[in-house]
């Protein structure tokens, strides 16, 4: 991969982010990479535990999960998975800009801080976009487990319901934390873009923000058609 | 092998060595060094194998007549599900990993820390964490579900079993963050010359686990964190009232715990490959026939979980797969345990306190391995399971394996941690009497369990007083030894316990190539590793050389 070769020209003269337990910027990008793979893998694994429920709830009831699946805005999901892409895209111009930026460049910073702030953006409309299908669902009493009361509304939907938005809601919050995590880390990121610090010398940690917002998107480009559009 | 320029004195250093190196509480609570890190885990698990010691011996005591004694029954239900529970999330799974594997492995590689420091630290805070959690159980209704959080008990149970559930999912995350680290440090941190064949077979073992807990432990956090939300919303996901499957949890649940039970033992086996062939002053016999059958153990644990729930309700065909493929797990274990018996053959061995652990351990190890295989068959399980006999086995696995081989492994690298000796006679003793006395305790469960003894009960019919009254004498013979063990190693605190120096077993692996105890940042000047870790000097004088 790229990093060891972009870190390559700055080995030998002294690099000011290089930890005293490490010998060269290559090794500590390298390690800080093979570190956020690895933490990407079990985060993957993690959520497949909840596709895995997912894919049994459907196989046992799959009328019920047909039914209720149509209680969900498609228009809405559509919505943040075009945000959701757009902001992939932010975030590696994001990453760009650090990669080939020059230490010291107030103006290279800028455009670091100008993607993030897209980025951070995005994140926000997705979940203002979640907010108001979460409280229609609330609304209509379409909720999890023993809460679920759609019936009182007016709603017949045949078979378990309650199961299908317990996994709506669990597989979504879960997602929506991971999104508010991402936002809380690219705040962090932009305050040390503001101090100037990323550049070509120094850009592990807005590659490794991107790798895992990266990861956000690529979920809910699972849950999206897993969850919206079953027929 | 490896170099090091002769100039520098490893026995005094001109550095201060870690302990004295910064001053103050502060400097531990805040501390990124890899080796106070692991000094601070060491006490830590070592507390908590004391308090969920003590249960047991409560619950032995219990035992000793057929009726009820001196505890009721819904306390001993939450005195075994504390016990269990204490001794696999906060002592057996961080032990080995998070002492010896944090003190030894940057050195072990030639490093000057783990390849994330800071990660490091906060591993050991979110273990604190879990720990108070796990512990607040006791005061906040308890904890009856047993260590395994079956469902639908655990979702309906009155006690604490949801903060419980919120304690193992944070444990998890130590977990997953120590093995993430680990792996990192072994891939990006080795020094000059420490090729992957050059590597101590401790740091494969720890680099095996360590995958496993990266590849396993995110299971177990979304499985608790089901069962805590099921608590709370009622989803019904594992609840058959409401359509779901409890056997779905079971599957959820030993996913990631059959692994789990690998992340226990395979640092044991790191540790016997050090203590064996350094005592015995011997090339470890095919180094890598054991490096790779750990990393095929691994890989063969995540296939094997349905041997827990062959009488769950799983398809026969289900079963006999899962039985097959249990079987073959024994194959990487039995090149192990062949290797290191071959590995002493020959050797002119040192019957030292060590490896006293060292063969004790062959001994237990194996008869567990070997019980396993009687479970996973599935004809005998059927009579077998929820037994005494399995409590026996997981006994001689668990402690017989692991914690056998982690105290061998604590007192083999004492001299490094402390600088000093332990005392060699009571150590001896201590470990005489965890032989006879482990022995004695969990041996008799064998027949207790064959002839039809359930687990987890408080009472139990007349038929069997005498095996159980057995077993708990055997279990007061442990703890003495345990205490006696604990002795011995304090006696390395007084001021006249002679020093050890840098290298008092003679051992080749770079952490005997610094002081005891080591400077802050490992090594004055970084090593050049130049051939294997077990090329004694004896060897290349007798003209062999591997
Ligand atoms: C001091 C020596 C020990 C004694 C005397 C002891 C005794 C016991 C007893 C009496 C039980 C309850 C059996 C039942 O009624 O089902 C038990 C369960 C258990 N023990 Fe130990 N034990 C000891 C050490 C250990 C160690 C070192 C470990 C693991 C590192 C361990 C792990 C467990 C587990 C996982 C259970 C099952 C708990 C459950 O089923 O929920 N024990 N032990
Ligand atoms: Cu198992």
């Amino acid at each position: 991969m790229s990093d060891s070769t972009h870190a390559a020209h700055t080995d030998g003269e002294h690099n000011p982010y290089v930890a005293h337990h490490f010998d060269n910027m290559g090794q500590q990008a390298g390690a800080a990479k093979l570190g956020m793979w690895l933490f990407l893998a079990t985060e993957l694994l993690m959520f497949s535990g909840l596709f895995l429920a997912y894919f049994i709830c459907r196989m046992w009831y799959p009328d019920m999960v047909l039914g209720a699946h149509e209680y969900l805005s498609k228009t809405a999901g559509g919505i943040n998975t075009c945000v959701l892409l757009f902001s992939s895209w932010t975030m590696a111009m994001a990453v760009r800009s650090a990669q080939v930026g020059k230490p010291g460049s107030k103006e290279d910073a800028a455009k670091i801080k100008k993607y993030l702030l897209l980025t951070l953006l995005c994140a926000g409309v997705f979940l203002v976009v979640k907010y108001f299908e979460y409280s229609a669902k609330f609304e209509h009493g379409m909720l999890p487990g023993k809460f679920y009361t759609a019936h009182l509304h007016g709603y017949e939907i045949e078979g378990l319901p309650h199961i299908f938005f317990g996994i709506y809601f669990i597989m979504t919050g879960l997602h929506g934390v991971h999104v508010l995590v991402g936002m809380g880390i690219m705040i962090w990121i932009y305050l040390r873009a503001s101090r100037g610090e990323f550049s070509h010398q120094n850009y592990a940690g807005v590659e490794n923000t991107g790798l895992y917002w990266h990861l956000v998107d690529l979920v809910w480009i699972f849950l999206f058609p897993l969850l919206y559009l079953v027929k | 092998m490896s170099e090091q320029p002769a100039s520098y004195d490893l026995e005094n250093p001109s550095e201060p060595n870690f302990y004295k190196a910064q001053k103050g509480l502060k400097s531990w609570l805040f501390t990124v060094d890899h080796k106070r890190l692991g000094v601070m885990y060491l006490a830590s698990v070592i507390l908590f194998f004391f308090v969920a010691g003590f249960l047991a011996i409560a619950l032995r005591t219990e035992l000793l007549t057929p009726a009820q004694d001196f505890v009721s029954a819904s306390t001993y239900n939450q005195l075994f599900t504390l016990h269990g529970a204490i001794m696999t999330f906060l002592f057996i799974i961080p032990a080995t990993p998070g002492a010896l594997g944090n003190f030894l492995l940057p050195l072990m590689l030639g490093a000057k820390d783990v390849a994330f420091p800071r990660l490091n630290l906060l591993s050991f805070w979110i273990y604190s964490a879990a720990a108070v959690m796990l512990l607040c159980t006791l005061v906040l209704g308890g904890l009856d579900t047993g260590w395994t959080f079956y469902t639908p008990y655990s979702t309906s149970t009155g006690t604490a079993a949801g903060l419980a559930a919120l304690g193992v999912f944070v444990a998890g995350f130590s977990s997953i963050l120590t093995g993430l680290n680990f792996v990192v440090t072994v891939h990006r941190m080795r020094a000059p010359g420490q090729t992957w064949d050059r590597m101590p077979l401790f740091v494969w073992a720890i680099y095996a686990t360590a995958v496993i807990q990266i590849l396993a432990t995110p299971v177990l956090a979304i499985t608790v964190l089901l069962v805590f939300i099921e608590r709370f919303l009622g989803i019904g996901i594992f609840d058959p009232a409401m359509g779901g499957d409890p056997v779905l949890f079971q599957h959820f649940f030993w996913f990631y715990s059959h692994p789990a039970v690998y992340i226990m033992i395979l640092p044991g086996f790191g540790i016997i490959s050090e203590i064996l062939t350094v005592h015995s002053r011997k090339h470890v016999f095919g180094y890598k026939a054991i490096a790779l059958s750990s990393v095929a153990i691994a890989i063969i644990s995540f296939l094997v979980w349905g041997h827990h729930l062959f009488v769950s309700g799983q398809s026969e065909l289900v079963g006999v797969i899962f039985s097959f493929l249990t079987f073959a797990v024994a194959v990487p274990t039995a090149i192990k345990v062949f290797s290191w018996v071959a590995t002493l053959y020959g050797g002119s061995i040192v019957y030292n306190t060590p490896m006293w652990y060292g063969l004790m351990f062959l001994w237990t190890f194996t008869i567990g391995g070997v019980t396993g295989l009687y479970l996973s068959t599935i004809s005998v399980d059927v009579h077998l399971h929820d037994t005494y006999f399995v409590v026996a086995h997981f006994h001689y696995v668990m402690m017989g394996g692991l914690v056998i081989a982690f105290i061998g492994g604590v007192f083999h690298w004492w001299p490094k941690i402390t600088g000093r000796f332990y005392h060699e006679a009571s150590g001896k003793l201590g470990a005489l009497l965890v032989f006879i006395g482990f022995n004695v305790t969990f041996g008799t469960q064998f027949f207790l369990g064959h002839q039809g003894m359930p687990r987890r009960y408080f009472a139990y019919l007349p038929e069997y007083t005498t095996m159980h009254q057995i077993s708990t004498v055997g279990s007061y013979i442990l703890a003495s030894g345990l205490l006696i063990a604990g002795f011995s190693l304090a006696m390395a605190f007084r001021k006249s316990a002679p020093k050890a120096g840098s290298n008092p077993w003679g051992a080749v692996s770079l952490e005997w190539k610094t002081s005891s105890p080591p400077i802050e940042h490992n090594f004055h000047d970084t090593p050049h590793v130049t051939g294997s870790p077990y090329d004694f000097p004896e060897i290349d004088k007798s003209g062999r050389t591997h």
